[in-house]
């Protein structure tokens, strides 16, 4: 009886999981590669001759690439700074971890006023007198401009996250070893690179993969900043689904989004392990 | 008073080494620059949602001008106004509310078991749930959102709340067992054997004594997932046509309308934002901690 009982705790979670997550991608896989009955892959030269795809495939890489270096390397900033207690601290831990829950639409619109043709960007370049007429970050021709946007947004919305595992680590290892560190003429530089950064390594690998799998996954912020001219993979399935009514073609986009997610969890996973050995 | 006067080191004028103020001229100035570029994030992080603030609070002619004020002429709601009073918006933001509240009661119950179990139950077969619960934390919503949407059409059970609920449920799932878990750990099993001693049930134990003491740490994990349900979008707006949640209807409308409309959205999107990080803001770290 005792040993049942963890089971009987654990079974509702699992029946429920395996009901919303399971079935729903079995039927995913077998709506992706059917057409009226039989297996087809017209679905995927669908997908494929899409114009719009090659675009998001191309989008999506390029956000998750740029955008997750930089939310670590502010987000350890950030926590450094709130580390040398400045004054404050509490008032900025507060407003820093604002974005964390705001959702990607709320982002999008809310950097839309900023980057929009007649946004509060290009007044105050106007302003400057940088730009009299403001510069046009969200035309459908100017793609690094769109690029640029959408990262701007994501690493204000996202970098939150980071912040707080990266702190939440830091709060747990002592000081003792900074200090000691420290007292033995180590460099602040020397410090962060063979002290914290290894004691942490548990947060940044949590934050490392979260962090790459929800970059992967974004789209309202592009939608809300572009509408589809800066096309990325998550919202052509939105695409397909909602406006083009195909739910097939969606069903291979998400799959598509799911590999990239799979290699990119596999390739972390390596990569860490091996340099643990 | 017959206590001799303490014996004072003889001060004696004598030429010292002159001080080397440099180092904590430097530090100073360090910390000076790490004030500063606190500063500067908060900025950062503030200010573009005090822009938008200000341009869902100004008047539609006003958004149109350019170069635009920073500070609108007169603060206006008839921005915020016409937006609520768009069609949709209302019901949707009701359903938003519905579909959170229903989601964190449905992950509680299911979830709650799974982390006491986790925290409490030493067995085979703990480290896979846990892998388990990791994998499905890292599959990506639209890989489930589109054929649910399939399966909840076939079912009659499509565009509704109940639809929107599970698959945020599914969402907040793995992070709801993780988190209770984290939570119940943290109850002392002393008291809990200590009840048991004195003669109460495990179900006694568990209403009485443990429940209490995890109450402020369920109620974070409450409002964790019912952020998590308000700011969900994807799966919200693929599941449902005429139920819509607030993201969903904002995401739909967006393409043909007015930036007014917009700008007034992003606000209302938000402002519970900030209410929920000042509500958790305790909670934060804890939930975040390595082994969440």
């Amino acid at each position: 009886m005792r040993a049942r009982t963890p089971w009987l705790l654990l079974a509702p979670s699992i029946v429920f999981m395996l009901l919303l997550f399971g079935w729903p991608l079995v039927q995913g896989i077998l709506a992706a590669f059917r057409v009226d009955g039989s297996f087809s892959l017209a679905n995927w030269a669908r997908m494929w001759n899409d114009a719009y795809f090659a675009r998001a495939l191309r989008n999506t890489v390029l956000l998750t690439v740029i955008v997750v270096p930089v939310q670590f390397v502010l987000a350890m900033g950030m926590a450094l700074l709130l580390q040398s207690r400045p004054r404050l601290a509490g008032t900025h831990f507060y407003l820093w971890t604002i974005p964390l829950a705001m959702s990607e639409l709320a982002a999008g619109l809310v950097w839309l006023s900023i980057f929009a043709n007649h946004g509060y960007l290009n007044s105050f370049l106007s302003w400057l007198g940088v730009a009299p007429d403001g510069v046009g970050w969200l035309d459908y021709d100017n793609p690094a401009g769109m690029l640029f946007a959408v990262v701007v947004a994501e690493v204000w919305r996202a970098t939150s996250l980071v912040f707080v595992i990266l702190v939440a680590g830091l709060q747990m290892v002592p000081r003792d070893y900074d200090e000691a560190a420290q007292v033995f003429g180590a460099s602040a530089w020397q410090r962060l690179w063979h002290v914290t950064l290894p004691m942490i390594r548990p947060s940044l690998q949590v934050a490392l993969i979260l962090r790459t799998i929800l970059a992967i996954q974004v789209f309202a912020v592009a939608q809300a900043l572009t509408g589809r001219n800066f096309p990325l993979l998550v919202g052509e399935t939105y695409q397909w689904y909602v406006n083009l009514q195909n739910a097939a073609v969606a069903s291979a986009l998400a799959l598509v989004v799911l590999a990239i997610s799979l290699i990119m969890s596999v390739v972390y996973l390596r990569t860490l392990r091996r340099e643990r050995a | 008073m017959t206590a001799t006067k303490p014996v004072s080191a003889p001060v004696v004028a004598r030429d010292l080494p002159p001080v080397d103020l440099a180092p904590l001229r430097r530090r100073r100035r360090r910390r000076a620059l790490a004030q500063l570029a606190c500063v500067l994030v908060s900025l950062f992080m503030v200010l573009p949602i005090v822009l938008v603030a200000f341009a869902a609070l100004s008047t539609p002619d006003e958004l149109a001008e350019f170069p635009k004020p920073l500070f609108p002429s007169a603060l206006t709601l008839d921005t915020l106004r016409a937006f609520g009073s768009s069609t949709g918006v209302l019901p949707a933001f009701g359903n938003s509310v519905l579909a959170g509240l229903y989601t964190v009661v449905l992950s509680l119950v299911i979830g709650a078991p799974a982390g006491y179990a986790l925290a409490r139950h030493a067995f085979r077969g703990r480290d896979a749930y846990q892998v388990f619960m990791l994998m499905v934390r890292a599959l990506p919503i639209v890989v489930l959102s589109v054929p649910l949407a399939t399966i909840f059409l076939r079912t009659g059970f499509y565009d509704t709340v109940g639809a929107v609920t599970l698959v945020h449920t599914a969402l907040a799932m793995p992070t709801t067992v993780l988190i209770t878990a984290s939570i119940f750990v943290a109850v002392p099993t002393d008291l809990e054997e200590a009840a048991r001693v004195f003669g109460c049930s495990r179900a006694q134990t568990f209403r009485r004594i443990v429940l209490p003491l995890a109450v402020p740490g369920l109620a974070a994990a409450a409002v964790f997932t019912f952020v998590l349900s308000w700011n969900e979008v994807l799966g919200a707006g693929v599941l449902t046509i005429g139920h819509r949640t607030l993201p969903a209807q904002v995401l739909s409308a967006l393409a043909d309308s007015p930036q007014s409309y917009r700008f007034a959205g992003g606000l209302a999107l938000v402002l519970p934002a900030l209410l929920f990080i000042f509500l958790m803001r305790r909670y934060l770290l804890s939930m975040w901690g390595p082994r969440g």
